[in-house]
Protein backbone atom coordinates (compact mmCIF):
# COMPACT_ATOMS: atom_id res chain seq x y z
CA UNK A 1 0.00 0.00 0.00
CA UNK A 2 1.64 3.57 -0.81
CA UNK A 3 1.26 5.77 1.81
CA UNK A 4 -1.63 8.43 1.82
CA UNK A 5 -1.37 12.28 2.45
CA UNK A 6 -4.10 14.66 3.42
CA UNK A 7 -3.94 18.00 1.37
CA UNK A 8 -7.20 20.54 0.71
CA UNK A 9 -8.20 20.91 -2.51
CA UNK A 10 -10.71 24.03 -3.56
CA UNK A 11 -11.08 24.38 0.24
CA UNK A 12 -12.04 19.65 0.31
CA UNK A 13 -10.10 17.74 2.65
CA UNK A 14 -8.90 14.83 0.22
CA UNK A 15 -6.48 12.04 0.25
CA UNK A 16 -3.77 11.79 -1.61
CA UNK A 17 -0.98 9.23 -2.48
CA UNK A 18 2.46 10.24 -1.36
CA UNK A 19 4.68 11.65 -4.05
CA UNK A 20 2.22 11.82 -6.40
CA UNK A 21 2.28 15.63 -8.50
CA UNK A 22 -0.20 18.45 -9.27
CA UNK A 23 -0.42 17.12 -12.36
CA UNK A 24 -1.37 13.53 -10.96
CA UNK A 25 -3.90 15.40 -9.05
CA UNK A 26 -5.44 17.32 -11.94
CA UNK A 27 -5.73 14.13 -13.88
CA UNK A 28 -7.38 12.07 -10.94
CA UNK A 29 -10.15 14.94 -11.14
CA UNK A 30 -10.48 14.37 -14.70
CA UNK A 31 -9.27 18.36 -15.40
CA UNK A 32 -7.63 19.57 -18.25
CA UNK A 33 -4.53 21.76 -17.58
CA UNK A 34 -5.19 24.14 -20.45
CA UNK A 35 -7.38 26.77 -19.32
CA UNK A 36 -6.97 26.20 -15.57
CA UNK A 37 -4.84 28.27 -13.02
CA UNK A 38 -3.59 26.31 -10.13
CA UNK A 39 -2.88 28.23 -6.39
CA UNK A 40 -0.44 26.04 -4.38
CA UNK A 41 -0.09 27.23 -0.58
CA UNK A 42 -1.52 30.50 -1.94
CA UNK A 43 1.45 30.64 -4.84
CA UNK A 44 0.13 30.42 -8.58
CA UNK A 45 1.84 27.85 -10.46
CA UNK A 46 3.54 28.00 -13.41
CA UNK A 47 1.97 25.61 -15.98
CA UNK A 48 5.51 24.03 -16.66
CA UNK A 49 5.49 23.18 -12.93
CA UNK A 50 2.60 20.48 -13.19
CA UNK A 51 4.45 17.56 -13.43
CA UNK A 52 7.71 18.10 -11.11
CA UNK A 53 6.07 19.84 -8.34
CA UNK A 54 5.38 16.74 -5.27
CA UNK A 55 2.05 17.67 -3.11
CA UNK A 56 3.24 17.70 0.74
CA UNK A 57 1.09 16.41 3.66
CA UNK A 58 -1.29 19.66 4.22
CA UNK A 59 -0.98 21.24 0.84
CA UNK A 60 -3.45 23.51 -0.35
CA UNK A 61 -4.23 23.48 -3.53
CA UNK A 62 -6.80 25.76 -5.24
CA UNK A 63 -7.87 25.12 -9.34
CA UNK A 64 -9.26 27.63 -10.88
CA UNK A 65 -11.16 28.19 -14.59
CA UNK A 66 -13.38 30.32 -16.15
CA UNK A 67 -17.04 30.82 -15.56
CA UNK A 68 -19.65 32.95 -16.71
CA UNK A 69 -19.37 36.70 -15.42
CA UNK A 70 -19.74 40.41 -16.17
CA UNK A 71 -21.83 40.82 -13.80
CA UNK A 72 -20.64 39.98 -10.22
CA UNK A 73 -24.49 38.19 -8.52
CA UNK A 74 -24.42 34.60 -6.55
CA UNK A 75 -20.15 35.51 -6.43
CA UNK A 76 -18.26 34.32 -3.46
CA UNK A 77 -14.27 34.82 -3.09
CA UNK A 78 -11.67 31.71 -3.14
CA UNK A 79 -12.42 30.34 0.32
CA UNK A 80 -15.98 30.72 0.90
CA UNK A 81 -18.15 28.75 -1.10
CA UNK A 82 -17.44 26.95 -4.18
CA UNK A 83 -19.68 28.52 -7.31
CA UNK A 84 -20.15 26.86 -10.93
CA UNK A 85 -22.57 28.69 -13.42
CA UNK A 86 -25.41 26.58 -14.02
CA UNK B 1 -18.68 52.61 -41.34
CA UNK B 2 -16.60 50.11 -42.92
CA UNK B 3 -13.49 51.29 -41.19
CA UNK B 4 -14.94 52.63 -38.24
CA UNK B 5 -12.97 49.99 -36.08
CA UNK B 6 -12.58 50.34 -32.56
CA UNK B 7 -8.53 49.76 -31.63
CA UNK B 8 -7.79 49.08 -27.47
CA UNK B 9 -4.07 48.31 -27.31
CA UNK B 10 -3.34 47.61 -30.23
CA UNK B 11 -6.09 45.24 -30.56
CA UNK B 12 -8.79 46.36 -33.38
CA UNK B 13 -12.44 45.12 -32.84
CA UNK B 14 -15.30 45.28 -34.96
CA UNK B 15 -18.11 45.47 -33.08
CA UNK B 16 -18.31 47.99 -30.38
CA UNK B 17 -20.58 46.38 -27.63
CA UNK B 18 -18.72 44.07 -25.14
CA UNK B 19 -20.84 41.22 -23.47
CA UNK B 20 -20.78 39.54 -20.32
CA UNK B 21 -21.48 35.91 -20.14
CA UNK B 22 -23.24 35.95 -16.25
CA UNK B 23 -26.53 35.02 -15.21
CA UNK B 24 -27.72 32.83 -18.42
CA UNK B 25 -29.72 29.82 -18.23
CA UNK B 26 -27.16 27.71 -19.79
CA UNK B 27 -24.15 27.90 -21.67
CA UNK B 28 -25.75 27.23 -24.67
CA UNK B 29 -28.30 30.30 -24.20
CA UNK B 30 -24.63 31.71 -23.61
CA UNK B 31 -23.83 30.90 -27.00
CA UNK B 32 -26.89 31.86 -28.78
CA UNK B 33 -26.91 35.23 -27.29
CA UNK B 34 -23.61 36.23 -28.05
CA UNK B 35 -23.40 35.25 -31.83
CA UNK B 36 -26.34 37.16 -31.45
CA UNK B 37 -25.42 40.16 -30.10
CA UNK B 38 -22.12 39.97 -32.83
CA UNK B 39 -20.13 40.93 -29.96
CA UNK B 40 -16.12 40.82 -30.31
CA UNK B 41 -15.11 41.06 -26.47
CA UNK B 42 -16.57 38.94 -23.78
CA UNK B 43 -16.21 39.00 -20.42
CA UNK B 44 -15.38 35.99 -18.22
CA UNK B 45 -14.93 35.55 -13.94
CA UNK B 46 -12.13 33.53 -12.67
CA UNK B 47 -14.12 30.81 -9.91
CA UNK B 48 -12.64 27.21 -8.80
CA UNK B 49 -13.75 24.32 -10.71
CA UNK B 50 -16.35 22.44 -9.54
CA UNK B 51 -14.22 19.28 -8.51
CA UNK B 52 -17.21 17.20 -6.93
CA UNK B 53 -18.67 17.10 -10.36
CA UNK B 54 -16.70 16.79 -13.22
CA UNK B 55 -19.63 16.77 -15.75
CA UNK B 56 -20.07 20.75 -15.86
CA UNK B 57 -18.78 21.81 -18.85
CA UNK B 58 -16.34 24.50 -19.13
CA UNK B 59 -17.24 27.81 -20.98
CA UNK B 60 -14.33 27.91 -23.25
CA UNK B 61 -15.92 24.71 -24.69
CA UNK B 62 -18.73 27.08 -25.86
CA UNK B 63 -16.78 30.24 -26.79
CA UNK B 64 -14.37 29.96 -28.18
CA UNK B 65 -10.78 31.91 -27.62
CA UNK B 66 -10.07 32.03 -31.37
CA UNK B 67 -13.01 33.49 -32.52
CA UNK B 68 -13.72 35.92 -29.28
CA UNK B 69 -11.19 38.14 -27.29
CA UNK B 70 -11.77 37.05 -23.89
CA UNK B 71 -11.36 39.29 -21.22
CA UNK B 72 -11.52 38.20 -17.98
CA UNK B 73 -12.63 40.27 -14.29
CA UNK B 74 -11.88 40.96 -11.38
CA UNK B 75 -15.49 40.75 -10.29
CA UNK B 76 -16.57 40.29 -6.59
CA UNK B 77 -13.44 41.70 -5.21
CA UNK B 78 -13.19 44.26 -2.54
CA UNK B 79 -10.00 44.27 -1.64
CA UNK B 80 -6.52 45.62 -3.99
CA UNK B 81 -4.72 41.97 -2.86
CA UNK B 82 -8.11 39.94 -3.59
CA UNK B 83 -8.39 42.01 -7.34
CA UNK B 84 -4.39 41.30 -7.45
CA UNK B 85 -4.56 37.47 -7.28
CA UNK B 86 -7.78 37.22 -9.45
CA UNK B 87 -6.03 39.03 -12.07
CA UNK B 88 -3.07 36.60 -12.03
CA UNK B 89 -4.88 33.77 -11.71
CA UNK B 90 -6.73 34.61 -14.82
CA UNK B 91 -3.48 35.14 -16.45
CA UNK B 92 -2.37 32.04 -15.24
CA UNK B 93 -5.04 30.28 -16.94
CA UNK B 94 -3.84 31.05 -20.32
CA UNK B 95 -6.25 33.15 -21.98
CA UNK B 96 -3.82 36.82 -22.20
CA UNK B 97 -2.95 39.94 -20.08
CA UNK B 98 -5.90 41.20 -20.87
CA UNK B 99 -7.88 42.10 -17.28
CA UNK B 100 -11.16 44.00 -16.57
CA UNK B 101 -10.23 45.26 -13.31
CA UNK B 102 -12.68 45.41 -10.36
CA UNK B 103 -12.35 46.61 -7.09
CA UNK B 104 -15.86 46.97 -5.70
CA UNK B 105 -16.13 49.37 -2.57
CA UNK B 106 -19.51 48.18 -1.32
CA UNK B 107 -22.14 45.32 -1.65
CA UNK B 108 -25.41 47.12 -1.71
CA UNK B 109 -24.19 49.59 -4.95
CA UNK B 110 -21.19 47.44 -6.16
CA UNK B 111 -19.78 51.04 -6.97
CA UNK B 112 -15.88 50.78 -7.49
CA UNK B 113 -13.63 51.95 -4.55
CA UNK B 114 -11.90 54.02 -6.88
CA UNK B 115 -8.66 54.73 -4.56
CA UNK B 116 -8.02 50.55 -4.48
CA UNK B 117 -8.61 50.45 -8.60
CA UNK B 118 -5.71 53.04 -8.86
CA UNK B 119 -3.75 51.36 -6.40
CA UNK B 120 -4.11 47.51 -8.08
CA UNK B 121 -4.10 49.28 -11.40
CA UNK B 122 -0.58 50.16 -11.13
CA UNK B 123 0.86 46.97 -9.76
CA UNK B 124 -0.78 45.36 -12.62
CA UNK B 125 0.51 47.25 -15.43
CA UNK B 126 3.94 47.31 -14.08
CA UNK B 127 3.43 43.36 -14.62
CA UNK B 128 2.58 43.70 -17.72
CA UNK B 129 -1.41 43.31 -17.66
CA UNK B 130 -3.53 45.46 -19.99
CA UNK B 131 -5.51 47.13 -17.22
CA UNK B 132 -9.64 47.90 -18.59
CA UNK B 133 -10.71 49.19 -15.63
CA UNK B 134 -14.63 49.49 -14.35
CA UNK B 135 -14.51 53.03 -12.60
CA UNK B 136 -17.07 55.77 -11.50
CA UNK B 137 -18.98 58.58 -13.92
CA UNK B 138 -15.48 60.44 -12.36
CA UNK B 139 -13.77 62.30 -14.74
CA UNK B 140 -10.74 62.86 -12.73
CA UNK B 141 -10.57 59.51 -11.61
CA UNK B 142 -10.93 58.39 -15.33
CA UNK B 143 -7.95 60.74 -15.89
CA UNK B 144 -5.63 58.75 -13.28
CA UNK B 145 -6.57 55.76 -14.74
CA UNK B 146 -5.01 56.92 -18.11
CA UNK B 147 -2.04 58.81 -16.45
CA UNK B 148 -1.16 55.69 -15.04
CA UNK B 149 -1.28 53.65 -18.42
CA UNK B 150 -4.40 51.79 -18.71
CA UNK B 151 -5.45 52.01 -22.72
CA UNK B 152 -9.12 52.60 -21.92
CA UNK B 153 -11.47 53.69 -19.17
CA UNK B 154 -15.03 51.94 -18.33
CA UNK B 155 -16.98 54.29 -16.29
CA UNK B 156 -20.35 53.13 -15.43
CA UNK B 157 -23.59 54.26 -16.36
CA UNK B 158 -25.15 53.23 -13.39
CA UNK B 159 -24.67 50.54 -10.29
CA UNK B 160 -23.97 46.88 -11.94
CA UNK B 161 -27.70 45.39 -12.84
CA UNK B 162 -29.36 48.01 -11.86
CA UNK B 163 -31.20 48.66 -15.42
CA UNK B 164 -31.26 52.52 -14.77
CA UNK B 165 -29.44 53.76 -18.17
CA UNK B 166 -27.64 56.16 -18.42
CA UNK B 167 -27.98 58.37 -14.67
CA UNK B 168 -25.09 61.13 -15.44
CA UNK B 169 -24.70 61.60 -19.05
CA UNK B 170 -23.23 65.06 -18.60
CA UNK B 171 -20.12 63.55 -16.57
CA UNK B 172 -19.68 60.74 -19.09
CA UNK B 173 -19.34 63.32 -21.91
CA UNK B 174 -16.99 65.57 -19.55
CA UNK B 175 -14.61 61.91 -19.27
CA UNK B 176 -15.45 61.33 -22.69
CA UNK B 177 -14.04 64.98 -23.61
CA UNK B 178 -11.18 65.30 -21.21
CA UNK B 179 -9.99 61.51 -21.92
CA UNK B 180 -8.10 60.66 -24.98
CA UNK B 181 -8.21 56.82 -24.74
CA UNK B 182 -11.52 54.26 -26.07
CA UNK B 183 -14.01 54.73 -23.18
CA UNK B 184 -16.51 52.02 -23.24
CA UNK B 185 -19.65 52.60 -20.53
CA UNK B 186 -20.03 49.52 -18.51
CA UNK B 187 -22.94 48.56 -16.48
CA UNK B 188 -26.01 50.16 -15.66
CA UNK B 189 -27.81 49.58 -19.51
CA UNK B 190 -31.43 48.42 -19.42
CA UNK B 191 -32.85 48.25 -22.69
CA UNK B 192 -31.78 49.33 -26.32
CA UNK B 193 -31.98 53.20 -26.20
CA UNK B 194 -29.76 53.18 -22.88
CA UNK B 195 -27.23 51.63 -24.93
CA UNK B 196 -27.95 53.83 -28.57
CA UNK B 197 -27.98 56.82 -26.02
CA UNK B 198 -24.13 56.09 -24.61
CA UNK B 199 -23.24 55.90 -28.46
CA UNK B 200 -24.61 58.76 -29.45
CA UNK B 201 -22.77 60.79 -26.59
CA UNK B 202 -19.51 59.55 -27.99
CA UNK B 203 -19.07 56.64 -25.93
CA UNK B 204 -16.16 54.18 -27.87
CA UNK B 205 -18.35 50.89 -26.74
CA UNK B 206 -20.92 49.75 -24.11
CA UNK B 207 -20.20 46.62 -21.99
CA UNK B 208 -23.50 44.93 -21.00
CA UNK B 209 -24.25 41.55 -19.46
CA UNK B 210 -27.65 41.92 -17.38
CA UNK B 211 -29.60 43.75 -19.61
CA UNK B 212 -29.17 40.73 -21.93
CA UNK B 213 -29.53 37.60 -20.27
CA UNK B 214 -31.85 38.84 -17.64
CA UNK B 215 -34.30 40.17 -20.54
CA UNK B 216 -37.37 37.48 -20.94
CA UNK B 217 -36.22 36.89 -24.45
CA UNK B 218 -31.78 37.15 -23.76
CA UNK B 219 -31.00 36.05 -27.49
CA UNK B 220 -34.08 38.60 -29.37
CA UNK B 221 -32.08 41.49 -26.89
CA UNK B 222 -28.45 40.89 -27.64
CA UNK B 223 -29.81 41.34 -31.83
CA UNK B 224 -31.45 44.78 -30.46
CA UNK B 225 -28.18 45.52 -28.69
CA UNK B 226 -26.37 44.93 -31.73
CA UNK B 227 -28.45 47.61 -33.69
CA UNK B 228 -28.61 49.95 -31.07
CA UNK B 229 -24.63 49.98 -30.19
CA UNK B 230 -24.56 50.49 -34.26
CA UNK B 231 -27.41 52.95 -34.35
CA UNK B 232 -25.89 54.87 -31.88
CA UNK B 233 -22.80 54.86 -33.17
CA UNK B 234 -23.98 56.03 -36.63
CA UNK B 235 -25.84 58.72 -35.42
CA UNK B 236 -22.44 60.20 -33.63
CA UNK B 237 -20.65 60.37 -36.79
CA UNK B 238 -23.53 61.88 -38.43
CA UNK B 239 -23.97 64.64 -35.81
CA UNK B 240 -27.14 65.21 -34.66
CA UNK B 241 -29.18 68.35 -35.20
CA UNK B 242 -29.13 71.21 -32.12
CA UNK B 243 -32.28 70.62 -29.80
CA UNK B 244 -34.39 74.22 -30.29
CA UNK B 245 -37.37 75.31 -28.41
CA UNK B 246 -39.81 76.39 -31.35
CA UNK B 247 -40.24 74.34 -34.24
CA UNK B 248 -39.23 74.74 -37.48
CA UNK B 249 -40.95 73.80 -40.41
CA UNK B 250 -39.28 70.96 -42.56
CA UNK B 251 -41.70 71.84 -45.75
CA UNK B 252 -41.29 74.74 -47.52
CA UNK B 253 -43.78 77.64 -47.39
CA UNK B 254 -43.55 78.63 -50.98
CA UNK B 255 -46.07 77.35 -53.47
CA UNK B 256 -48.43 77.11 -51.18
CA UNK B 257 -52.24 77.70 -52.12
CA UNK B 258 -53.17 81.51 -51.85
Amino acid sequence: MAEVIQIQVNGEQRDCRAGSTVGDLLRELAIKTERVAVELNLEIMDRTDFEHRNLKEGDRVEILSFIGGGAPMDIHGIGRGSVHAE
Amino acid sequence: MQNDRLIIAGREFTSRLFVGTGKYKDFAETQKAIEASGADVVTVAVRRVNITDRSKENLLDYIDPKKYTILPNTAGCYTVEDALRYARLARAAGVSDLIKLEVLGDERTLFPDTAGLIEAAKVLIKEGFIVLPYTNDDPIVAQKLVDIGCPAVMPLAAPIGSGLGIRNPYNLKIIMEMVKVPIVVDAGVGTASDAALAMELGADAVLMNTAIAGAQDPIAMAEAMKYAVYAGRLAYKAGRIPRKLYATASSPIEGMLQ
